[in-house]
């Protein structure tokens, strides 16, 4: 009996060894951002951002160059670079984090799962825990997530000058968008 | 003895639940470091605007965004109370620059100093960056041609080649920390035959300038152009002008004091008559405002098609 059991966690055990493997990854990513006020809107899109997701223990971490966002207008990029996000001091935004309900996702099965996703986000050098929902679609074995929430541009100390305050958004809409690969 | 045995599985258990989340953290950073490789990181703002004081720097405009600008510039301090210290006279030049690409740009302009035309391209050959290519200065070349179309005397007779000079120069430069940078310009000029008593047409002269960061919005700069002595005009001295840039979120204000008068590089370069030591000095301003004509994120949207 007790050979069995200690057999039975042991194949557990190399079980997950073996699923080690389910990591998914993508270097071109998509993270666009959104802010609306009555003088002008912003919005910019990025295309290079690398993802990485482990469908086994729902480990979900993003990383961008704050310079590789593409804006409407030629200003617009540099006053975001050098003014608010200082991407010379902070060249890169991060998300380290995990799927809370992975329990809900089959992987081995389409459809659309809505997930939920915590975890640490780094912008401008704050660290700041966020909450966010999310989508992962499941099509023919591809595996794709998007998500979108709010951040508050105040809560990572991006000083906006009062004399363009009215032209940015306190608080900004950020859109993610990632179609995996598997490793 | 059961329970040894028992805790051997969790502990391979523990291991493994490790060992996986320490593989995604590891393929992150092999990711991100594969990216850092394959990117070029160009230095960016190398000097805050296209101009130093008078003369270029290695700045271009972005594609389709014209830059409009109007540059003052007073009499000399010395000229006394009953000139405002200078600020009695004035002299502007009307400008109107194009980024045709990012490494591209045109511009024509008008002076009332000698009713001046002037006109001409930058072109950034080489550009610094780290990365996956390693540049260390940024390269641009940029001619300038100006006429001058002051009314001469009847019995004297000039064609219109007389009037015409053109400036060839390199602009050498790199940005040594986030908050200096320096540039050399080697220069080339042909000056017209009525603008200055110039006793040699061809003039070979190398300017420096630099400039220091002192806030988010604030730049210090220096130009100085030195002539080979045996190039010079009578009556002619080097230029050395100071000056800081103010960016205000619209528009840009470039404040500074220097001993020339004329605002295109044939002038102030080779024609400058005031000296620093005589108290030849002058206030001048220039204000710039940037258009962005048409969106430059169509781009991205033909990358993501392709």
């Amino acid at each position: 009996m007790m050979h069995k059991m200690i057999l039975l966690l042991m194949l557990l055990a190399f079980q997950n060894i073996n699923a080690d493997g389910q990591v998914y990854y993508t270097k071109n990513g998509n993270v666009s951002f959104f802010s609306k006020t009555v003088l002008e809107n912003i919005d910019a899109e990025n295309n290079q951002v690398i993802s990485v997701l482990n469908t086994e223990t729902g480990a979900l971490q993003f990383s961008l160059l704050n310079n590789a966002f593409h804006f409407p207008k030629a200003k617009m990029e540099s006053d975001f670079n050098e003014d608010y996000m200082e991407s010379d001091k902070y060249p890169r935004s991060s998300f380290k984090g995990t799927i809370t309900n992975l329990s809900d996702v089959n992987f081995n099965k389409d459809g659309s799962y809505p997930v939920k996703v915590n975890g640490d986000l780094t912008v401008h050098g704050v660290t700041k825990n966020i909450s966010a929902p999310g989508t992962i679609v499941i099509k023919d074995g591809n595996v794709s997530a998007t998500s979108s929430f709010k951040v508050l541009v105040s809560d990572y100390k991006i000083k906006i000058p009062s004399i363009v305050s009215n032209k940015i958004g306190e608080s900004i809409e950020v859109k993610v968008a990632c179609d995996y690969q598997k490793k | 003895m059961s329970i040894k045995f028992l805790l051997l599985p969790i502990l391979f258990f523990a291991f493994s639940e490790q060992a996986c989340c320490q593989d995604s953290t590891d393929m992150m950073n092999q990711l991100i470091n594969q990216s850092e490789k394959d990117k070029i990181h160009y230095a960016e703002n190398t000097f805050k605007y296209t101009r130093v004081v008078d003369g270029h720097s290695v700045e271009n405009l972005h594609k389709q965004v014209l830059d409009v600008r109007i540059s003052h510039r007073f009499d000399p301090i010395n000229s006394g109370i009953y000139n405002f210290f200078g600020l009695d006279v004035a002299v502007m030049r009307l400008g109107f620059d194009y980024g045709i690409s990012n490494n591209f740009m045109i511009g024509v302009g008008h002076s009332v100093y000698q009713k001046t035309y002037d006109g001409f391209f930058k072109w950034r050959i080489l550009r610094q960056s780290t990365g996956a290519v390693n540049m260390p200065i940024t390269l641009s070349f940029v001619p300038t041609i100006a006429v001058n179309t002051l009314r001469q005397f009847d019995s004297v007779k000039t064609s219109f080649q007389d009037r015409v000079s053109s400036v060839f120069q390199l602009l050498i430069a790199r940005k040594f920390s986030e908050t200096f940078s320096l540039q050399l310009m080697p220069t080339f000029i042909h000056a017209d035959r009525i603008s200055f008593n110039h006793i040699k047409q061809n003039i070979v002269a190398i300017g420096i300038a630099g400039t220091q960061k002192v806030s988010k919005r604030m730049n210090v700069n220096v130009e100085y152009y030195y002539q080979l002595p045996e190039d010079q005009a009578p009556g002619a001295h080097n230029v050395l002008s100071l000056g800081i840039d103010l960016g205000t979120g619209g528009h840009v204000f470039q404040l500074h004091f220097t001993n020339s008068l004329g605002m295109t590089e044939k002038s102030f370069i080779s024609e400058t008559p005031g000296q620093w030591s005589k108290g030849d000095i002058m206030f001048g301003f220039n204000i710039s405002r940037v258009f962005q004509l048409g969106n430059i994120r169509k781009r991205i949207g033909k990358r993501k098609n392709s």
